[in-house]
């Protein structure tokens, strides 16, 4: 047992937390659900492992002293990755700093909050590099069962990026405070957190639809103009791509750089960290002002004022509308697509339909929970003069009338280049925001708005249900889009996800008063 | 003869079970106009009784009538007139209380100008009005329980139900729920309230009653409980103790 208050007594400490955080997000706070969940991690990366055999396996004796196309690419894949680590770190860090949590009672404790903070920003660093490796590792394995040993050397760069992405948070973070204040920093870091990874991805799609006119990154990868671009094979940038092809002073070269800049930044950042944690604090006291001296309470019928309580909390809560803005963003390489093609009515078009489908699905999926599940005042709603079929309908019609309100400039852009495309589209984003709402309906729970990032761990036959028929309703729109009547037969297996899903639900089990 | 003006609110053989009985068979009647204040210790079936007149709860049998509504059978009718404040106010967090009230207006259906000249009142009333655009994601747990007050109180409901007012809230800011909630029992509303603090029962109260095990042990103004513990002159926190303590030494 450590000293209190040394930096392994707080690592300690730490640890536990951590481990008990992630343990009660797995088994949605059910601890007899422990067995099940160990069980299910299992078969999840033995799936994976498979998978990832399938993907990589054929690269696996690209040549130790590659070539400029390939240290492109492997770095391109490995610059995606880290804007995912960045994304995630710069979330962990937002939350050290707002989650007020046991910040009070260790700055108000005699020991040393410093060293504290150390470690609490070396447990963000753990975590990101821990969820990395977790989805890195059957690819990495599979390289190494296919290719060698060197490409353990995979593994030491995830750690490097992890420690770097980590160490860029930090920073961005505490620059971010000095440059717009505590509360602006919560609504841009954590809109930033939301975007960074997407902003990346979207960005080399991007660059290959307006290029080449392809959704395909790796188009974009190989072409000329990136390749000209590029330094030469013997530059410093190509040290992480060399790092994970197995050349080990690379590795070292890497690894070491990046936990220096780690410790840099927690020997730096770290005492600052409690200077701003605290004055983080300090902004709850802080209401946005609203002149609305002159306002006036709108006429409004309990259903209107029910929708209108929907639209303005989701509009007012940055964190929730950048989740949503994610959702958006993917929208942007279809709709580069459609301007590229607009009048030409080229064939690519088809890809359109069960892009918007599979966002609309998603998007329905997370403002649906916001709406049914995500209540904040249960209690004034269910103490109304309003039946809760009533409610619920109000509920719907808001979450309905914000999927319209974002996919119908795509759908009216599409309806002039291709209507029957359009068409597809417009009945398969009804018909993935329908079934995607019903799910949620299905398995409502009580639960705050807060809670948003935990949603999918209160049920995972919602989230998967809710996914296959964003697949499902996406595959049918794809097949129909191109004009084929075998359409039907994905769009009866979604409906028969969505039949087998509401005969497992709570709902149908015990049946809630409406 | 004038038939007599029902009950604000008259519990029949009220019964509850969760694991075990929270509420066991309840009988309680409140006059319309009454300020009745609930009492009881930790888990004796108060605030499920509560939330089973508001309609927040199911009752496992028993009968629930508001001013001669049947609240089971026809809860739209009976929340029309009642309003329920509890705890830990539930607010949202990125309404500001003026939004907040207009929200709740458009819940019970009430004319927006008329519920506007309410708000103000309400919100001037409770000291809440250089706060009344601003968010309420920054508010101490007294200003949330003001808003919270005056959402309940912003369509003039006839039956006013609290629990637990004034736990947590100042002495200033517990001061003014207490005039709120006077000004509105001489308005003609009635106001049946949970608490702890018992000062507060014995002062505000126009009869008392004590719940233990989910049943009503005793009822009636501070002097009948006096009088059924046999101690004259003994202040209520005696007295309630005396009535918990004679109650667990019969269960």
């Amino acid at each position: 047992m450590s000293s209190a208050g040394t930096l392994t007594w707080f690592a300690q400490h730490e640890c536990r937390l951590a481990w008990r955080d992630w343990l009660s997000m797995m088994t949605a706070g059910r601890r007899r659900r422990t067995r099940t969940v160990a069980i299910a991690i299992a078969a999840f990366a033995l799936f994976m492992h498979l998978v990832a055999f399938g993907m990589v396996g054929r690269y696996a004796n690209v040549a130790a002293d590659p070539d400029k196309l390939t240290l492109v690419v492997i770095t391109g894949s490995a610059l995606l990755s880290w804007s995912l680590m960045l994304s995630q770190a710069l979330e962990s860090v937002t939350r050290g700093f707002y989650a007020r949590a046991d910040l009070d009672l260790i700055l108000s404790s005699p020991v040393i909050a410093r060293r504290l903070l150390s470690v609490r920003i070396a447990a963000m660093a753990f975590s990101t590099v821990a969820m990395a490796m977790l989805l890195a590792a059957p690819f990495i394995d599979a390289l190494v069962v296919r290719g060698g040993l060197r490409w353990l050397g995979a593994y030491g760069v995830v750690v490097a990026m992890g420690a770097a992405a980590t160490a860029l948070a930090v920073a961005l973070t505490i620059a971010l405070f000095h440059l717009i204040g505590p509360k602006r920093t919560r609504l841009v870091a954590q809109i930033l957190a939301a975007v960074i990874g997407a902003v990346v991805v979207i960005g080399l799609q991007a660059g290959a639809i307006l290029s080449y006119g392809t959704l395909s990154r790796m188009a974009f990868l190989e072409s000329d103009t990136v390749m000209a671009l590029a330094p030469a094979v013997d530059s410093v940038a190509w040290w992480p791509a060399r790092a994970i092809l197995g050349d080990f002073a690379a590795l070292a070269a890497v690894l070491a750089a990046s936990l220096v800049v780690l410790a840099a930044t927690i020997l730096f950042f770290a005492p600052r960290f409690a200077h701003h944690a605290i004055a983080a604090a300090g902004i709850s006291n802080i209401g946005a002002r609203w002149h609305r001296g002159l306002a006036r309470f709108r006429r409004a019928t309990p259903a209107a004022a029910l929708r209108r309580k929907e639209w303005t909390l989701l509009r007012r809560d940055p964190w929730l509308l950048s989740q949503t803005l994610m959702q958006v963003l993917y929208l942007l390489p279809p709709a580069l697509l459609l301007w590229r093609n607009f009048g030409g009515g080229g064939g690519t078009l088809v890809l359109l339909a069960p892009v918007l489908i599979m966002a609309a699905g998603q998007l329905a999926g997370g403002l649906a929970w916001l709406a049914i599940s995500g209540e904040d005042a249960p209690d004034l709603i269910a103490s109304a003069p309003v039946s809760a079929r009533h409610v619920l309908r109000a509920k719907i019609e808001a979450v309905t009338g914000a999927i319209a309100l974002v996919f119908a400039p795509f759908l009216a852009a599409l309806a002039m280049a291709a209507p029957f495309g359009a068409l597809v589209s417009a009945i398969g984003i009804l018909a993935a925001t329908a079934s995607a709402t019903a799910i949620q309906l299905w398995f409502r729970s009580q639960a705050k708005r807060s809670h948003f990032r935990r949603r999918q761990t209160s049920s995972r036959v919602a989230t998967f249900a809710e996914a296959l028929s964003s697949i499902g309703w996406a595959a049918t729109g794809a097949v129909a889009a191109a004009g084929s009547w075998l359409a039907v037969i994905p769009g009866v297996m979604t409906l028969a996800i969505l039949a087998g899903t509401r005969l497992i639900s709570p709902d149908a089990r015990s049946p809630r008063p409406r | 003869m004038n038939k007599p003006p029902p009950l604000a609110l008259d519990i029949n053989g009220l019964v509850k079970r969760f694991d075990r009985p929270a509420v066991d068979g309840l009988d309680l009647r409140v006059q319309a106009g009454e300020l009745y204040t609930l009492l009881g210790p930790n888990g004796a079936g108060k605030t499920t009784t509560l939330r089973m007149v508001t309609g927040l709860l199911r009752p496992d049998s028993g009968a629930i009538s508001v001013f001669g509504i049947d609240a089971l059978a026809d809860p739209t009718a009976a929340k029309q007139i009642m309003a329920w404040l509890s705890d830990e106010p539930m607010i949202y967090d990125k309404l500001t209380p003026f939004e907040y009230l207009e929200f709740v207006a458009g819940l019970w259906g009430v004319d927006a100008a008329l519920a506007e000249a309410r708000a103000r009142e309400l919100i001037e009333w409770l000291g809440l009005a250089p706060h009344a655009h601003e968010r309420c994601e920054g508010f101490s747990k007294g200003m949330r329980q003001k808003v919270a007050l005056a959402g309940a109180l912003v369509h003039e409901p006839r039956l006013i139900i609290l629990d637990e007012p004034l736990t947590g809230l100042d002495a200033g800011a517990a001061r003014q729920v207490k005039t709120v909630l006077r000004e509105r029992v001489r308005a003609g509303s009635t106001v049946i309230m949970t608490t702890h603090i018992l000062e507060v029962a014995e002062r505000m109260a126009d009869r008392i009653g004590v719940i233990a095990g989910g049943r009503l042990i005793a009822e009636g103004t501070l002097e009948d409980l006096r009088r059924q513990t046999g101690k004259s002159s003994t202040s209520l926190e005696d007295t309630f103790l005396a009535l918990v303590a004679r109650e667990s030494a019969a269960a």
